[in-house]
């Protein structure tokens, strides 16, 4: 059967039709003929023919496809259904597109993060070579993914067999050229065969190999990204042979990447790549990271060979650790070398790419899937509920049409041909929202310090969740009260008459069961909300040992000022000095590291001869630093201008240190020693201060020993920066323009970064403010949907017993006895609902423990709060349909019978 | 009227024998509905009585299978009338038919008949 015949069959009918009425007309003719009267001859020819309807019908189903046609008239019943009760058709469109599309939000940043393959071609065949197990922990650490050291790197590159070809890479913040302002670029440092280890190929130009990354090399290549080829040169191809300046040096452009290649860490992109070789240029001279066999910055990628698999890439790279290990052995102390000489290489697969997302938001992520999932069911369950009641509504209906021969099949896919179509539309809705939602979800990762790219473009993966969800969905509210409407004796029903038939108390029990769910699962996520509503706040609050209100951190750049590393000191006490002269502050300091900044150090140090196997938190400051972050001295002195480098070592240690390492007794006046390597003596240091605890590298950590000393007397001093802390009486912004002045008259080379305080702790906790808002949203939806569901069942049970309570009325019951009794089932079903709400919270609540800060999942004044708040919210709900039950009028409820 | 003896075959017959009948009929010259339908009958001496209006699902079949195609003409008397005529696929298949036909009508008489 033709296609274009089931199309047309509605034409090829009445071409039947005619075709029939000419052979009634030729037999009638030739009947007249024989002699017969008109009419005789005319019914004559129709009994010859027989039923013309029969015949017409059978040509109609050889032209059509049986279920295609009742699946069209289905779905046109649908339709006419739901611009019926366009009110119930928009809520349950809206309420599942809100639902698919947050579920679907969640999932594509999952997807993207987690689950998806890099774009590149068999991603399957990369794997990530690093130390297998906790890897290094003593020496610098840079980038986001410090896995090698470069002379390791090399000796890998060099002895490894599994992979047909490798490279490393780095990332690094680059300072693009203007003087005075900051500008960033994200850049990589590549090297080794990178872009054709990856098979990406460039959009124009040529891309870097291994030949560009020569040592001492000394210009360079540079790769651009399609995106700041775009921002940056409107994409214009006259970019190509442009120079570009990054951290004060030039380079020529020599290619564009494709559009979709991002790197190869997800949840970042890149702007420029250079080779390794160009390293040295980006740091203060003499500081460069290649030659230095402590200095933790790159990782590595490689291409299995054919026939190799990781796990045999990965033996052959154990094979050659003991000799690399061996032969790349930095200057470390006895028990750091024992560590670093067993550090053994493995493969991992890294076909999803690398990321410093996936290990802090990936839980988070699962979490939210499971509330937006929680939260769909909650609002699917609200759509069974009229669904369930318009299935009684149509009772007799149904029961008419099974008498008549229906098959239950067919009337279960009428009913379902409604639930079908909101399902299907919602989900094209949600799906529509879905990328905006999850581009806004990305935004909300972004911060100042850590700018977050995730390419959430959809693939089979979301679309395939997307219709797994909208089936789900319709499952729930759609086929449940489908089969139950069609479960019904038409005998029974059609005997009843008018009202109800027995088993649609049955039917009702269902909707009950629907609401305790309901109440259950959204006192769930009411729990997880006001838990992470309540991690958020308690770090917000917590003491941090500081005071972030009017305190501004202040960066200084000085690597293209020009300035003598010798010169240096003198330069930073001019500019300290300078602005802490201005009006408004209060006071400044100098500081090695900001707290909550990103940055920290730590130092081994010996107490009475004994090393300590913890290194301990260590900060270089100026004299009011203590004063300037609000931290109070409990006792002691401040360090002050004599505290330079001729002058005997001090240090100001805070209370957890003399706790740990003197059993709490005061610490002034004992000594420590700096651990250093074999062969260089150790620094002694007098403490000569104690400080109240502070936090150092986060807020969620507990107070941890910390030690001071003065900056001059920092035995590994930076030198390309200034950090600086200000304290100022006045609104941060006018502050700022007074120390970029300052800045400004000393060197205008100099690049000045400013962040508030305020914004660096914000920015600290990303993560926890962004699933306190996402999950207090649900939670509050959730019972929001909940309460609805309650306020629809207990509306219709007064409906439906309208009669009963006119009686009781009638009987002398008042008003109140009304109000109780409706209250009485609401309280039922809250009181089941909440019990096992509360259980279900406390299996689930270990998920979430480790997000938590300052409480546990089970924290009982949180179980508490959720059930009277949701206990209240339902109350609410109910009195409305109870409150409506009492001032029935008796005798009008009666009458209606 | 059917002769004595001779009981009128229908309903039951099976559908492959009437499309056979069809093409048959059709192999002589084109005709339309009517003609076929007492063709089939007169040449058979009435044993095989069609149900005229079941002759047309079996014309929609044939045509919807290519064998026959259709087209409105003018009948004898002066009506339209969609005609029917046999295409080159459809004279292979009453070839193919007839010969199957003829197989199955020895093979049951030998069974019937045993020499």
């Amino acid at each position: 059967m033709s296609l274009s015949r089931f199309f047309r069959r509605a034409r090829w009918d009445e071409e039947r039709a005619r075709e029939m009425e000419s052979y009634l007309a030729i037999e009638a003719d030739e009947n007249v003929a024989r002699g017969m009267s008109p009419d005789d001859a005319r019914a004559a020819a129709r009994r010859k023919l027989g039923n013309v309807t029969l015949v017409r019908e059978e040509i109609y189903r050889m032209n059509t496809i049986g279920w295609a046609d009742s699946l069209w008239q289905d779905l046109r019943f649908g339709v006419r259904l739901l611009r019926r009760t366009p009110g119930f058709a928009l809520v349950a469109i809206l309420s599942l597109a809100l639902g698919v599309g947050a579920n679907a939000a969640v999932f594509e940043l999952l997807n993207a993060l987690r689950l998806r393959t890099l774009p590149v071609s068999h991603p399957e065949q990369l794997a990530e070579i690093r130390i297998a197990g906790d890897g290094p922990l003593t020496g610098g650490f840079d980038s986001r993914h410090p896995n090698l050291t470069n002379p390791l790197w090399e000796l890998i590159r060099d002895r490894q067999q599994g992979f047909s070809s490798v490279f490393a890479w780095s990332t690094q913040d680059f300072e693009l050229s203007s003087i005075g302002s900051s500008r960033r670029a994200e850049g990589l440092w590549v090297a080794g065969d990178f872009f054709s280890t990856l098979a990406v190929h460039p959009l124009i130009g040529r891309l870097l190999a291994a030949a560009d990354d020569q040592r001492g090399c000394a210009a360079p290549p540079a790769i651009i990204s399609y995106g700041f080829w775009q921002r940056e040169y409107g994409a214009d191809r006259a970019a190509l042979g442009r120079s570009l300046t990054l951290d004060g040096h030039r380079y020529e452009i020599v290619g564009v990447t494709p559009q979709e290649f991002f790197g190869v860490e997800v949840g970042h992109t890149f702007d420029v790549a250079v080779p390794l070789c160009a390293e040295p240029f980006s740091r203060p001279s003499g500081r460069s990271s290649l030659d230095r066999r402590d200095n933790w910055f790159l990782a590595a990628i490689g291409r299995l060979k054919p026939g190799w698999t990781v796990e045999r890439a990965s033996a052959q790279l154990n094979a050659i650790s003991p000799a690399t290990f061996r032969d790349t052995l930095p200057n470390y102390g006895p028990e750091d070398e024992r560590a670093y000489l067993a550090f053994r290489l493995g493969a991992f697969p890294a076909g999803t790419g690398l990321s410093d997302l996936r290990g802090s938001y990936e839980a988070p992520l699962w979490l939210l899937l499971a509330t937006t999932a929680l939260v769909l069911l909650i609002a699917c369950a609200n759509l069974a509920n009229p669904m369930l009641a318009r299935a009684t509504a149509r009772e007799r209906e149904v029961a008419v049409r099974l008498a008549l021969g229906a098959s239950r099949a067919r009337i279960v896919r009428q009913m379902l041909a409604e639930s079908v179509l909101i399902a299907a539309v919602g989900a094209a809705v949600g799906a529509a929202v879905a990328q905006s939602l999850s581009t806004t979800l990305v935004s909300a990762l972004t911060t100042t310090d850590d700018r977050v790219f995730v390419d959430v473009s959809r693939d089979w993966r979301v679309f395939a969740f997307v219709a797994l969800v909208a089936c789900a969905a319709c499952v729930v509210f759609g086929v449940v009260p489908a089969l139950r409407a069609t479960r019904t004796d038409p005998a029974a029903t059609m005997k009843a008459g008018g009202r109800g038939s027995s088993d649609s108390r049955e039917r009702f029990h269902l909707r009950r069961v629907l609401v305790v769910a309901q109440v259950a699962l959204s006192l769930v996520l009411v729990i997880g909300a006001l838990l992470f509503v309540q991690t958020f706040r308690n770090l917000m609050t917590v003491d941090a040992g500081f005071r972030v209100d009017h305190l501004l951190a202040v960066q200084l750049d000085v690597r293209r000022a020009g300035v003598p590393r010798d010169r240096l000191p003198a330069l930073y006490r001019r500019i300290l000095e300078e602005t802490g002269r201005q009006p408004g502050i209060a006071s400044a300091a100098q500081v090695r590291n900001v707290p909550i900044g990103g940055s920290f150090s730590n130092r081994d140090i010996v107490i009475d001869g004994v090393k300590r196997n913890e290194p301990t938190n260590f900060n270089a400051i100026s004299e009011r630093y203590f004063q300037t972050m609000g931290t109070s001295l409990l006792a002691g002195r401040d360090f002050d201008d004599r505290d330079d480098e001729r002058a005997p070592r001090v240090a100001i240690v805070t209370e957890s240190f003399a706790r740990v390492y003197f059993g709490g007794q005061n610490p002034i006046g004992r000594m420590f020693q700096i651990d250093e390597a074999p062969g260089n003596p150790r620094p002694s240091y007098t403490i000569v201060g104690l400080a109240h605890d502070s936090k150092y590298s986060q807020l969620r950590e507990t107070f941890k020993p910390l030690m001071f000393v003065p900056f001059a007397q920092d035995p590994q001093q930076p030198f390309a920066n200034l950090r600086l802390v200000v304290r100022s009486t006045l609104p941060l912004a006018s502050v700022t323009s007074e120390v970029a002045a300052v800045v400004r008259e000393e060197n205008p080379a100099i690049v000045v970064i400013f962040r508030t305080m305020e914004a660096q702790v914000h920015d600290s906790l990303v993560r926890e403010r962004l699933m306190a808002a996402l999950s207090g949203f649900f939670g509050g939806l959730a019972a929001l949907i909940a309460a609805i569901g309650l306020y629809g069942v207990l509306s219709y049970t007064v409906a439906r017993r309208r009669n009963e309570i006119g009686i009781r009325m009638a009987l002398g019951a008042s008003r109140a006895q009304v109000v109780a009794m409706v209250m009485r089932e609401a309280a039922i079903l809250l009181a089941i609902g909440l019990v096992v709400g509360a259980i279900a919270a406390l299996g689930a609540g270990r998920a979430a423990s480790a997000l938590l800060f300052g409480l546990t999942p089970h924290d009982p004044s949180t179980l508490a709060a959720s059930v009277v708040s949701l206990a209240v919210v339902a109350v609410a709900a109910s009195y409305v349909p109870a409150w409506r039950a009492s001032r029935l009028e008796p005798t009008e409820a009666l009458r209606e019978e | 009227m059917p002769k004595r003896g001779n009981r009128p075959i229908n309903g039951e017959m099976l559908q492959g024998t009437l499309d056979l009948l069809v093409l048959r009929t059709l192999a002589i010259a084109p005709a339309h509905g009517h003609t076929i339908a007492h063709v089939i009958e007169h040449q058979s001496d009435a044993v095989l009585q069609v149900e005229h209006g079941s002759l047309y699902p079996a014309l929609h079949r044939l045509e919807d299978r290519g064998w026959i195609a259709s087209f409105w003409g003018t009948s004898e008397n002066n009506r339209r009338a969609r005609y029917y005529r046999l295409t080159p696929a459809g004279r292979r298949q009453l070839a193919e038919q007839t010969t199957r036909w003829n197989d199955i009508v020895r093979a049951i008489n030998r069974v019937l008949k045993p020499a």
